[in-house]
């Protein structure tokens, strides 16, 4: 069987126009290459990025990306993220969702149809929920940004949206649930007591394959109570 | 399927002499703002332009300022959430705040924006899909052959294309005869709802009048229907992210028990938004009631022509016609 290696935004898998010089710093060009697939590359790519997302935040966390309006951006971008600030090279078309599964390592956000259509990648930028996959990473540079590992206290203390969807048994097959979650905390930091319409509404941007809907609503009014 | 999306150079201006510098130097450049449509043209691979300049961070294309006849000005880059949850838009134009509640779904609202959502290309699945249809610049309808699968097509206006507009917004600020100001190379005019929506007859691969090159500012909402009767209902298969089968838009006044003036649009039954001009003559100076409903739903989809399987959308245009009017009763 054929093996790939790790997914890169960069890299242009599907035959189209020829790809155009990068800009990035100078005209420099990506040095992102696909990697071959094995347990080992993968362990030590992971432990690579993080050398390099710690060393390249060190590095450039005195520099602020300065350039004229109307020149392209630059592939270097901080992005705040549950708190952290990290200096990532993204490329122009790449997605927030494979920002932070693929550059930072934050999977708990899924992608599900990657078309904005059923809500797994849903994340909090400033306050808001937004589809992470329908969003480029260069947008939200300057945003707060919430992921579902941003939810739970720094002791591992559920919050009270993750205690009550597990009492609930929102969670089925799993994949929709940190979707979920995000919505429902979403709502909660905005109205913390939601009528049961208003968290339907708030909810309705992310399916769930398993038809849990009601076992999700219930979760958010249960945990409404407790917020 | 999605895929990755193409390579291509970003630019974010921060102003609108910069981006309109930035579209003078490529022509093939793609605006985007909320980047909830253009995205997915880019992931089915269907458009590939080879630069894309992101209006978003543009202060002068953003919020909602009062104008001086009771009126709005809406920025284009405004998010369908904040035109949604604006006071100013709920307590004058009540339409136009359900028709942004009812555009897909909370997170798409959140950052979809109005002017993407009004100048957004049709759903036809056919052209979506990248067949070389007349829209796409190929001598050849999909939609409407004996076994295509059309039933969220036009009823109206075909010329050679069926496909309908998806939006909702669009039903709504033409009704309030909104008008659109388009930045064109450094002159800026404004344009009426009824020219800025165009039909396959003037330019079959556009929807709207906007050229390549071209920047939609904002929206201009007359006060002339501030504070009138208003009303918009939008039916679809799914009551979230699903384009409407047919929507409703109506602004209207009443005087002394009787409609003195009104404005009606019905949507996705043709390429533009339809005025329902008919129902609109039948019912000024009319008072509302059984009667008039009745008058109502036989003239709404008056003239219409049916493909092979949306025949169910000429009782839903009448109903829905009806139900307007029954609102003010």
């Amino acid at each position: 069987m054929e093996t790939y290696g790790p997914y890169d935004p960069t890299v242009d898998y599907v035959p189209g126009p020829a790809p155009r010089p990068k800009h990035g710093r100078d005209g420099e060009t990506s040095s992102w290459r696909p990697l071959h697939m094995s347990r080992r590359n993968f362990l030590r790519g992971v432990v690579c990025s993080g050398v390099v997302i710690g060393g390249s935040a060190y590095l450039f966390s005195a520099t602020t990306p300065a350039r004229a309006d109307t020149r392209a951006v630059e592939r270097l971008v901080r992005l705040t993220v549950n708190g952290r600030t990290h200096s990532v090279e993204v490329a122009p078309n790449e997605t927030l969702a494979t920002t932070l599964r693929y550059r930072l390592g934050l999977t708990g956000t899924k992608i599900g149809c990657n078309q904005g259509e059923c809500g797994a990648c849903t994340v909090i930028a400033d306050g808001t929920t937004i589809y992470s996959c329908s969003t480029l990473t260069h947008r939200v540079r300057d945003s707060e940004i919430t992921t579902v590992e941003g939810i739970a206290g720094e002791d591992g203390t559920l919050h009270p949206v993750q205690q009550a969807f597990i009492e609930e048994i929102g969670p089925q097959c799993g994949f929709c649930t940190p979707g979920q979650v995000v919505s429902a905390v979403a709502l909660l930091n905005r109205n913390p007591n939601p009528t049961i319409e208003e968290a339907r509404l708030a909810m309705s941007g992310n399916l769930c394959r398993c038809g849990a809907y009601d076992h999700y609503l219930r979760g958010v009014m249960k945990a409404a109570e407790r917020v | 399927m999605t895929d990755v999306m193409h390579n291509f150079e970003l630019f974010q201006p921060a102003t609108l002499a910069d981006a309109q510098a930035i579209l003078g130097d490529h022509e093939d450049a793609w605006i985007i703002a909320g980047g909830m449509d253009s995205l997915d043209w880019f992931k089915h691979r269907v458009k590939q332009p080879s630069v894309v300049v992101d209006i978003a961070n543009i202060p002068d294309l953003h919020g909602i300022r009062e104008e001086d006849d009771r009126g709005l000005w809406i920025g284009a880059t405004t998010t369908l959430t904040e035109v949604n949850e604006s006071e100013a838009v709920q307590s004058r134009f009540p339409v136009l705040a359900q028709a942004a509640l009812r555009v897909a779904s909370p997170q798409i609202r959140n950052k979809g924006t109005i002017g993407g959502n009004v100048s957004q290309d049709t759903r036809c699945t056919y052209y979506r899909d990248g067949f070389p249809c007349y829209r796409a610049g190929g001598n050849t309808c999909y939609a409407n052959t004996p076994t295509a699968m059309n039933r969220e097509h036009a009823l109206f206006g075909v010329s050679r294309c069926v496909a309908v507009t998806p939006s909702d917004t669009a039903i709504a600020l033409s009704a309030l005869e909104a008008m659109f100001i388009v930045e064109r190379r450094g002159d800026r005019s404004e344009v009426a709802a009824a020219d800025f929506f165009i039909g396959p007859d003037i330019d079959i691969t556009r929807m709207t009048s906007l050229e390549p090159g071209d920047i939609l500012v904002g929206i201009r909402v007359p006060g002339k229907w501030a504070g009138s009767r208003q009303y918009f209902e939008k039916v679809a298969d799914r009551n979230t992210w699903d384009f409407a089968l047919a929507n409703i838009a109506m602004a209207a006044t009443v005087d002394a028990g009787a409609i003195s003036d009104i404005s009606m649009v019905c949507g996705a039954v043709q390429c533009t938004p339809r005025r329902l001009t008919d129902v609109e003559s039948l019912v000024r100076g009319e008072t509302p009631g059984e009667e008039l409903e009745t008058l109502v739903k036989r003239v709404a989809a008056r003239g219409a022509e049916p493909l092979n399987f949306n025949h169910f959308k000429v009782p839903l245009m009448e109903n829905l016609a009806m139900r307007a009017i029954r609102s003010l009763a």
